[in-house]
Order: C-alpha cells, then structure tokens, then sequence
C-alpha cells in the first residue's frame, strides 16, 4: 500500500503475535437486538401499529375523507347515517371528514413540538454538562426558572397576546418543554464524559464538537428517544386541551380538542354523543398507543434487563 | 544529557486539583527526561501520581486540574502553557495515549472501523477510502489479520486483548513521537499481558516511538523499560536506568516495593509488605513523605524534605539516610524487615 506511512514490514510481522481469530457479529446486531427485545411487549407493537395508521390516516386524508371538513353538506346535528357515517356537527359539518382532517393537526402538533424541545433541549443540555462551571450553572438555573413557571397559566397569557393558532401552540409548548429534556440529556452527559473512552477520544485529539456529536450524543439518545415518545403523546393533550378551552386550534380548522368543545353543553352530551365519542376516543387511542411505544422503547433500550 | 536529542523534558511539574477550597497538591518537583525511542518505566503504588504525571502531559486534567509550576518541554518546546487548540494537533499526532482499561476505552456505539477511521482522518489527509485501507492495514499490524470483518464489528463482541490491541492500533496510527501508556496490561490476563508488552515492543523498534510506561507492576517494568522513575506520594524518590535500579535499589521504597515481589527461587516466605499506605495529598507528613512508613526513618526525615540527589551518574535518590550514607542501607532495612516479620 504506497499510501501508507507505515511499509508492511513482513519480517516484523512474524514477531507480532496474533490474537485469537475473531466471529464478526453483523453491523446491525444492535438494532436486531433492539428489535427482538421491542417485538416481546405485545402492547407496544400494538401502539406502533396503530400509531402507523394514524400516520397514514393523516397523509392520505384528501383521498381518504368522504367531505371537505370545512364545508357544510348536511343539515344541523344529523345522527350517523349512510352519508355521514358519523353524522354531522352542529353546523352540518360531516363529523368523520373533521374526525380524520383533525389527525393531521394533533399528529403535527405533537412531532414537530418534541422534534423543536428535543433538539433545543438536546443542545443545551450537552453544551451544559461538557463543560461544565459557570456556564452550566447558569444554564441550570434558567431551566430552573422555566420549571418553576405555573405553565398552564403562561400559555395561556402567551395565546390570548400572540393570537392562537398552531405554530402558536407548538412554539409555545416547545418553550415550556426543553427544560425537562435538558435535565435529562445533562444527567447522562455528565456520566457519560467520564467514561475512558471520551477521554481517549480527547488523548487521540479529536475535535470538541466531534466528541460532543459524534461520541457523547449517540450515547445518550436512548433517554432522549424514550422522552421524546412521551412528550409527543402530551403534547398531543395540551393542544386537545387548549383547544377545547377554546385557546387552541380555531374552528373552521378541525382539531379534536374543539370539535369536544360542543360537548360542553348538556344536551350534546346526553343526545348527541356522536359529536363528542369519536373525538374523544381518537385522543384516547393515539395517546394510549405512543405511550405504550413509549414503553415498549425504555424497555428494549434499557439493557440492564 | 545531551539537550537536543531529549524528545520529552518533564522539568519540575507540579500539578494541582481544586478541591472548591484550595489547590491540592497532587504531583510536585516531577522532573525526568526521555529520549527518542527510549522507554521510560513510571512505578509507583496507587494514588501516587504516576497517571496525574501522565495526564498533564496530555492536558486531561478535566475542569479542576492544572498545572501550576513547571515546564513540559516536548521537542524542546513547552507545552505546559499551551491551548487547548495547539494541543490537539499534539495529541493522537506526536502523543498518544493507551488507557488502562480496553473494555471502556472504546465507544460502544461506534464501530471498530468508525473510531479507527475517524482518528486516522483527524491528523492526516486521506480520503475516507484510504483511511480505511490504512486501518485495515494497522489491525494487521496490532496482530488482528481479519482486520477487514472486525472494522464493521462492536467493541462488547471483542475481548479485552483484542481490544487492546485496537487501542495500541489507534494510538500508533498517526506515528506518534511519544506513547503514553496508563497501566496497558492491568486489566489484562497474564498471557495476554505478554503478547501485549510484546506487541509495544516490536511496533516500538519500528516507529522507534518513545514509550512511557506506567504501572505498579515490577515485573512489566523489567521487560519493557530502559529507566524507571520511583514515585512516592507525588514526588519522584529514586530514578536509574532499569539494571542499576533492580541490581542496587536505594531508597527504603524501592526497596521495599522490590522485596514484596513474590519470588520463585528460595524457600517458600511469607511476603514482604511495606507497612501502612500512602498518606492521602491533603495531609502530606512534614519532612519526607515516606518517613511514616520508612524502618529507617530519623529525626531529620521528620523534619526536613529531602531533594532528589544524584548518587552515581543518572542515579537519582531523594532520602536523606541515602545522602548520608552513613550505614550500608540495605543491611539494615533487610534486618529490620526480618525483625518485624519474626515478631
């Protein structure tokens, strides 16, 4: 190899004693691992699949959805029927088109929320624990602060000023969420830099932010996933729930949150459950399901078990 | 002696750790010199500062560590003062470094080749295709001639011994000036240690690397180093070439580190051990630090610090009674030492 800086000296070669010959596992014997231990708790595979569907649901609702949601194509509050599977709201909406349209906001909601407080938590919280001293310690106490913030309460002020809508809910979700992330992700850090081979790393001379990346992050993700897969199933209930106080997604726009806000008067609930089950259900279903994905994560990446 | 041909010049280094009170004094007045190709043999029981002599070598020190006296002279240069940047193109380049413990030296979420690519990469110009030949190529090197399954490989499915041997590939791969080995063969089984010191060897009359080697272990001194540094409680207390220091060890520690070696010539003897351990660094005794546990020890050890004097040629001791020679020293620490095991 004349690209080397070393010539194969063969003479040198027969002193070296070889070590005993080695039976290479595969590349991805982790993640088959993973998988096995993931496919054991039943009620997580359940989760996963029903998590998919409500994915596809959401990308294939124009083809899917019998009406336009927005539109009203029957009368008042008319029960299920061959038309309207689900009947229609108190306007004629069809309440099955609102039902699936309504998956694509709850499903954005909860990703694009945990995907912006992960990374964002992710960050601080290794910048954080790395190095350590003032910084951290300024950094912990502003989590600190948010922490301490009656959080309901602020997003509420935060919508009434700024208007709510969705990109409102998800920064706002997103601003009160990170602190908890980075808590987590500075606890691992903080054990996982002492570990010998960070300090290898550091004696072979890699970069900082090679180490941080490239060497601590893929360490810690295990916690962060697992966090992440909660935080999507609350995220998913806060915009149910500020929806439903009306602070939420605005009607015309389908969310399942106001579409149970008809259920807060007396008759909707005894006479018409059509308009308040399905919505109802549907955030039962999905937060149910990715928690128990959730579960089913920590379980397979724990590998004390 | 000669200055230029001195690859690293430690010249009276003291490390210290803040303790969130004070600088705690962990090594002080370190000063020895390594020349190109040569191996130098750190010895010394635990806490005694022989990886905290490494480490501010290489700048590990962490958040609390610094150096606050000294100088790191490394091809003539001082590195003690220098920043993190200058320092990195040192480390893995011109210093490397073999940790104690191959089974968590590696990541273990990164693969074999991943880590020995991306080191390679670090501090020289190949392309990732090249790296990669030259990783393979380095494995075979290590004695690992499957080198082109085990790039693809975890660390948890390899053994210890392999592993090491991937870390002396690491170190090794960027043909550095000097290589800092932390106990290499500790944790290692004994036949293991063998091939493994062989290995150093052999790459060392190669790349003609310096090696600073630092272990508790006598034996693996013996085998491997050209010179040994003694270290007590953070101070350097005897250096000599290797056959001076096991012929005619003169400092009551070495001499008695030299006399707990079990041995198999002889009648079967219950072993010698030096009594009591070595005093914690924030209570350091006045006077020597060995005097507490020293058979020979007197009024003045009490008191007074002893300094590292030469005694013949590169032979260096720091104990007073040495100094003074006044009495054959190793009469009388073999006669104490009998006395106490009688009684």
């Amino acid at each position: 190899m004349a690209l080397s800086p070393y010539e194969l000296d063969e003479g040198s070669m027969s002193a070296v004693i070889p070590a005993e010959s080695v039976k290479p596992e595969t590349e991805d014997a982790f993640l088959k691992q993973l998988f096995t231990r993931f496919i054991r708790h039943k009620l997580a595979v359940a989760g996963l699949v029903i998590t998919v569907l409500l994915i596809l649901v959401a990308l294939l609702a124009p083809w899917i959805a019998p009406n336009d949601p927005k539109e009203v194509t029957g009368v008042f509050s008319a029960p299920p029927s061959a038309e309207h599977w689900l009947g229609t709201d108190q306007v004629g909406r069809d309440v099955l088109s609102r039902l699936i349209y309504a998956t694509q906001i709850s499903l954005i909601v909860g990703f694009v929320t945990v995907a912006l407080y992960v990374t964002v938590g992710t960050l601080i919280g290794i910048v954080s624990a790395y190095f350590g001293g003032w910084l951290d310690m300024l950094i912990m106490r502003i989590t600190d602060m948010f922490m301490a913030f009656p959080f309901l309460m602020v997003i509420l002020v935060v919508i009434s000023i700024l208007g709510s809508n969705m990109t409102t809910i998800i920064l706002v979700l997103a601003l009160f969420s990170w602190p908890s992330v980075a808590r987590l992700v500075r606890g691992s850090v903080l054990s996982i830099k002492q570990l010998d081979y960070i300090n290898a790393g550091v004696a072979l001379g890699l970069s900082t932010p090679r180490i941080l990346f490239r060497h601590i992050f893929p360490n810690a993700v295990g916690p962060i996933i697992v966090n992440a897969t909660f935080g999507i199933a609350s995220a998913i209930m806060s915009e149910a729930g500020l929806s439903f106080l009306g602070m939420g997604v605005q009607p015309p726009t389908a969310s399942w949150g106001n579409m149970l806000t008809d259920a807060q008067s007396l008759t909707v609930l005894t006479d018409q459950p059509w308009l308040w089950v399905p919505p109802g259900a549907m955030i039962l279903l999905t937060v149910l399901a990715i928690n128990f994905v959730g579960d089913g994560l920590r379980d397979a990446l724990d590998t004390r078990q | 002696m000669n200055h230029i041909t001195n690859l690293l010049e430690i010249d009276r280094l003291q490390t210290v750790f803040w303790n969130g009170k004070e600088d705690v004094v962990a090594v002080q007045d370190i000063s020895f010199n390594l020349k190109a190709g040569e191996t130098i043999g750190i010895v010394g029981e635990s806490g005694c500062g022989k990886s905290v002599t490494s480490l501010s070598i290489m700048r590990l020190l962490g958040n609390n560590g610094r150096i606050k006296q000294g100088e790191i002279r490394f091809n003539g240069q001082n590195i003690a003062d220098n920043s993190e940047k200058e320092l990195r193109t040192l480390r893995g380049k011109e210093i490397s470094m073999i940790f104690q413990e191959p089974m968590s030296s590696l990541n273990p979420v990164l693969t074999i080749g991943h880590q020995l690519v991306e080191m390679i990469q670090c501090h020289t110009s190949l392309t990732r295709r090249e790296a990669k030949a030259y990783a393979i190529e380095m494995l075979h090197k290590v004695g690992l001639p499957h080198g082109k399954n085990l790039m693809n490989t975890y660390p948890h499915t390899l053994s210890g011994g392999m592993r090491q041997r991937i870390m002396i590939a690491m170190a090794l791969s960027c043909k550095p000036k000097l290589l800092i080995a932390d106990e290499p063969t500790t944790a290692l089984d004994v036949t293991i240690q063998a091939q493994i010191l062989e290995l150093m060897k052999v790459l060392q009359q190669e790349s003609k690397a310096a090696i600073m080697l630092i272990t508790h272990d006598l034996g693996v001194v013996a085998e491997m180093a050209d010179r040994v540094v003694v270290m007590y409680a953070g101070q350097i207390v005897e250096s000599a070439d290797v056959f001076t220091l096991f012929r005619e060890p003169k400092h009551p520690y070495t001499q008695g580190l030299m006399a707990s070696i079990p041995s198999i010539h002889g009648a079967n003897e219950r072993l010698q051990a030096i009594p009591g351990t070595v005093p914690s660094i924030t209570k350091m005794p006045e006077g020597c630090r060995f005097h507490t546990r020293c058979a020979l020890a007197t009024n003045r050890c009490r008191q007074e610090q002893p300094e590292l004097k030469s005694v013949a040629g590169e032979h260096q001791v720091r104990c007073w009674v040495v100094e003074e020679q006044t009495i054959p020293l190793s009469n009388i620490v073999n006669s104490r030492q009998q006395e106490a095991s009688v009684l």
